[in-house]
């Protein structure tokens, strides 16, 4: 058996359930398993996690390495690097996939370190293809592809030598499989293995805070740019949020300028949104940003520069003062409902 | 006995206000005509640095890894109160990803030799990966505390700090040593200080050859604050398999220049009649309520 070409993901639990991302990653990872002609695995950490781990085969995991002990319910750095890293060791994946979250990006670049290998960071779309370097040709290796330098290009980037290859993906980038009842995992219980003198982070609190925005489940998002970002248009731009049934999103900038907080921040390093409907009030349309709401189902762009590159990506097109429109498309909502 | 903190920081070009001319016709970035910056996050792990020595005393060592050039970033540590700057610069670094630029990194601090606490920017805006820190920390078989949004209290030989999570935050505590990277929210970076600029205004740099003599950092502190140390590759006793390029195991496949997929587009006038049938139109469609 070829284990080399397994791809297998991390599955992430806070507070004993499985996240999201790790259902999208197993959907994704069982489209590069399909064209590698091998299987999807996954390896998880935690306590009394069976029942959550059963459903991970209704998204196309065929067998998940798991370490139950009470110390590993709460994510700390060393023990989770040590679990994955001997895990992978022993079971060879040719791809390890992992959520960019805040845990995915803490442990997974410490795995990567352990292991030399390497490790791209906020992939927007993994594919299976070939490299050459001199005269060697490397078949069926991972193309990660990310937006690089503030957005500005897109970069594919291959790790050939490196075994497995290793990548994060965003909550929200990859599309989630319908899941398939019928399909079953396979658990494998692993001992834990990691001495008492790794656990070196006392935890002394956990504080849960109700999110004040929710943009990934939001069907309608208005969101401003730094041509939308004075308060005047700003507020309007939350007005029809409101009015709409929607929610306030914004472009990285204006949270950099400490306008609105980063929770509402769409793009590659802030939030992955599918909404319904975008409207992008004085974005320019910086891939960083596009690669948050390419996705959306209908996207209305209003710019005063006709030549923004968001007008390219937009089903609707308004090319004005942004105040302006956003006062006229208040004033017809409205009056029409 | 105060605490020896090291703090890592980066020269990085201002991707935030990258215009069109950055753009080469092939694609590829013009760095040249990008102009450079401390990176953001750096400087809130090099405040949280000052503050802690502030509170428990110590020294702060600042290392950068880059071009000559990075040594404006280390002169900005100066201007700051670091009390220590390194760059690590050499040829055979260029090319890194961050699998090489931790080892290299590793090699320093190993060579700069006890320290209490590694602080980092959680991470640098030219390429936002967030690595570097956590690869260090493993390559020194030290704990790391990521996301740090706020330093709680630092106690005889540990610190607690405030963990950002997606759904909220956790209070953690380390033992010393322990490598941290601190976010934007921590903190808000001090100034230059006037005086330490005028102190350091022509500060030179000195050559660090292999043969380097540790006892001299112990022996004469104060001496050596007037210089920029620099160390190469064998100044820091790195195998030059495992920097730059040959010790990067991800490559560039291929760069892009954004092309947008055309998309059929219609052009709504910027009358209210022109809106008002936009709005009915995603009415009608469902698309709005």
């Amino acid at each position: 058996m070829d284990n080399q070409k397994n791809v297998m993901v991390f599955i992430e639990s806070r507070n004993s359930k499985v996240a999201e991302v790790s259902l999208e990653l197993l959907s994704a990872a069982s489209r590069l398993a399909q064209e590698l002609g091998s299987s999807v695995e996954a390896v998880a950490l935690g306590h009394n996690l069976e029942e959550e781990l059963k459903a991970l085969g209704h998204y196309g995991c065929q067998r998940v390495y798991y370490t139950d002990d009470e110390r590993l319910s709460h994510f700390t750095s060393v023990p989770y690097a040590k679990t994955i890293t001997r895990i992978i060791k022993q079971y060879k994946p040719g791809v390890v996939l992992f959520g960019a979250t805040t845990m995915g990006r803490d442990v997974a670049p410490r795995v990567a370190s352990a292991l030399k290998c390497g490790l791209t960071a906020d992939c927007t779309d993994l594919q299976i293809g070939e490299h050459k370097i001199k005269e060697i040709t490397y078949e069926n290796t991972l193309l990660q592809i990310r937006p690089a330098f503030g957005g500005n290009i897109v970069a594919t980037i291959v790790s050939p030598e490196s075994v497995p290859s290793m990548a994060t993906v965003r909550e929200g980038v990859m599309k989630m499989n319908l899941p398939d009842p019928d399909k079953t995992v396979e658990i494998i219980q692993e001992p834990c293995v990691i001495d008492e003198d790794d656990f070196l982070t006392e935890i002394l609190d956990i504080v849960r805070e109700e999110k004040q925005v929710n943009l990934k489940a939001a069907q309608i998002i208005v969101s401003a740019g730094m041509g939308a970002s004075d308060p005047e248009t700003i507020g309007l731009a939350k007005e029809l949020a409101k009015v709409l049934g929607g929610e306030l999103g914004c472009s990285r900038p204006v949270v950099d300028s400490g306008i609105l907080d980063k929770e509402h921040q769409v793009g590659q390093t802030g939030i992955t949104v599918r909404p319904n409907l975008y409207i992008a009030c004085g974005i320019s349309g910086q891939i960083q940003h596009r690669a948050g709401m390419s996705e959306a189902k209908r996207i209305i762009a209003i710019n005063k520069d006709p030549q923004a590159p968001i007008f390219a990506l937009a089903h609707y097109g308004i090319v004005g003062d942004v105040k302006d429109v956003l006062g006229k498309m208040i004033k017809a909502y409205k009056t029409k409902a | 006995m105060g605490l020896r903190i090291i703090v890592t920081v980066k020269q990085v070009p201002d991707t935030h206000n990258v215009s069109g001319d950055a753009m080469k016709d092939d694609g590829t970035v013009n760095r040249a005509v990008l102009p450079t910056i401390f990176n953001p996050e750096d400087l809130n792990a090099l405040e949280e640095a000052l503050k802690i020595k502030e509170i428990a005393g110590g020294t702060v060592t600042c290392i950068s890894m880059g071009p000559p050039n990075a040594v404006e970033v280390l002169k900005e540590c100066l201007y700051r109160g670091a009390d220590d700057v390194i760059l690590v610069s050499d040829r055979r670094f260029a090319g890194a990803d961050t699998l090489a630029t931790s080892y290299a990194l590793k090699c320093a601090i190993e060579k700069v030799g006890e320290y209490d606490l590694i602080l980092c920017g959680r991470q640098a805006i030219d390429g936002d990966t967030a690595q570097v820190g956590p690869q260090i920390a493993e390559k020194l078989d030290i704990n790391q505390l990521t996301c740090i949004s706020k330093v709680v209290a630092v106690e005889d030989r540990s610190i607690t700090v405030k963990r950002s999570v997606e759904d909220g935050y956790e209070i953690v505590k380390s033992r010393f040593p322990a490598l941290l990277t601190i976010t934007a929210t921590a903190n808000e970076p001090r100034p230059a200080n006037a005086k330490q600029v005028m102190t350091y205004k022509n500060i030179g740099k000195e050559m660090c050859s292999s043969s380097y003599d540790e006892s001299y950092i112990a022996s004469d502190a104060c001496a050596i604050l007037n210089h920029v140390k620099e160390w190469n590759v064998e100044a820091i006793a790195a195998d030059p398999e495992q920097c730059g390029l040959s010790g990067s195991p991800t490559k560039v496949k291929k760069i892009q220049s954004v092309v947008l997929a055309a998309c059929e587009s219609r052009q709504v006038a910027n009358s209210d009649a022109g809106v008002a049938d936009l709005i009915h139109e995603l009415i009608e469609e469902n698309i709005i309520g």
